[in-house]
C-alpha cells in the first residue's frame, strides 16, 4: 500500500552557510507536530544540516543556487526529509559515503563524516546525484512519539 | 561565542552557540589565537552552553587537536549534551570526552 502524507512543508533558500541553521530548525519544527524526543529532534537537526551543508559546500561550491528542504510526514509517524540542489552533483557516491572522504581542499577542515552521521542519525539515506545536475538526499526516520492518525 | 578562563598551562574555552560549517570558521579563529599565543598544556572545550554541532565541529576538533599535540598538549571535551557526544563519537574522538552533560542542551 502506498502511503499517503499527512502533512508536508517545502522551503527552500538560496545556498547561504547562514541558512545552515534556519534549514535545521524548519525541521525541528516541522518535527514538532509528532512529539519527538529530545535525542530525536537532536538527530533530525543534525542529519538536515549534514545535508544542506553538503549542498552549499560541495553542491553549490562555484556556482549560486536554492536548496530546497522538503519535509512529509506519515501517519505511521515517520519523517521523510529530502533535501535537493541542482549543482555540481557527485561523481562517485559510493566513495562520498565513505567515512572520513571529502573532496574538500584541506584547509577547510572538513571532517568526511557528513553522511556517515546522517546515516548514524536517521533510519534510511538515500543519494541520487548526477555530475552537472544536482543531488537529492532522501531521510526517514520512524519516531517514538504519538501516532499521526489523521 | 567563546570565553576563556585561563589557569596557567591549562585553558579552558567555553564555547557558546550553534557549532555548523557556518559557525566554525569563527570559532577556528579565536581558538588558533588562544593555542598559539599560549600553547595549552591542556585544552579544554566546555561545550555546556553550545546547544547543536555537526560533523563541521569534528573537523574544528580535529584540527585544533593537530596543532596543540604538536606542541606537547592535549584537548579534553567537558559538558558536551548527548547529541553532541553522538556526533565525536562517530569520528572516533570519545576518548577526549570527560564529564559529559546527561541532558540534551535546549537552546
Amino acid at each position: 500500500m502506498k502511503k499517503i502524507p499527512i502533512n508536508e512543508c517545502k522551503v527552500q533558500f538560496p545556498a547561504l552557510s547562514r541558512n545552515e541553521g534556519l534549514s535545521r530548525s524548519a525541521a525541528a519544527a516541522f518535527a514538532l507536530q509528532c512529539d519527538p524526543t529530545v535525542e530525536e529532534t537532536a538527530a533530525i537537526k543534525t542529519a538536515v544540516s549534514e545535508a544542506v551543508t553538503n549542498a552549499i559546500v560541495h553542491g553549490y561550491r562555484d556556482t549560486n543556487g536554492i536548496v530546497e528542504l522538503l519535509m512529509r510526514l506519515y501517519s505511521d509517524n515517520t519523517i521523510y526529509i529530502q533535501i535537493k540542489d541542482k549543482g555540481a552533483g557527485i561523481a562517485d557516491i559510493k566513495l562520498a559515503m565513505e567515512p572520513m572522504y571529502t573532496t574538500a581542499p584541506a584547509d577547510e577542515e572538513r571532517s568526511g563524516l557528513g553522511f556517515t552521521v546522517m546515516e548514524s542519525f536517521m533510519d534510511k539515506v538515500r543519494v541520487r546525484s548526477a555530475e552537472g545536475k544536482g543531488t537529492v538526499v532522501t531521510m526517514e526516520k520512524k519516531l517514538s512519539g504519538k501516532k499521526n492518525d489523521a | 561565542m567563546l570565553k576563556i578562563y585561563n589557569d596557567g598551562k591549562r585553558i579552558t574555552a567555553a564555547l557558546s552557540g550553534d557549532i555548523d560549517h557556518h559557525a566554525a570558521r569563527e570559532f577556528r579563529t579565536a581558538l588558533d589565537e588562544i593555542i598559539a599565543r599560549s600553547r595549552p598544556e591542556l585544552l579544554i572545550l566546555d561545550m555546556e552552553n553550545v546547544g547543536f554541532m555537526d560533523s563541521s565541529g569534528i573537523g574544528l576538533i580535529l584540527g585544533r587537536l593537530r596543532s596543540v599535540r604538536a606542541a606537547g598538549g592535549e584537548i579534553l571535551i567537558k559538558n558536551a549534551s548527548p547529541g553532541i557526544a553522538a556526533v565525536i563519537k562517530l569520528s572516533g574522538l570519545s576518548t577526549l570526552i570527560v564529564e559529559p552533560k546527561k541532558q540534551e542542551a535546549r537552546l
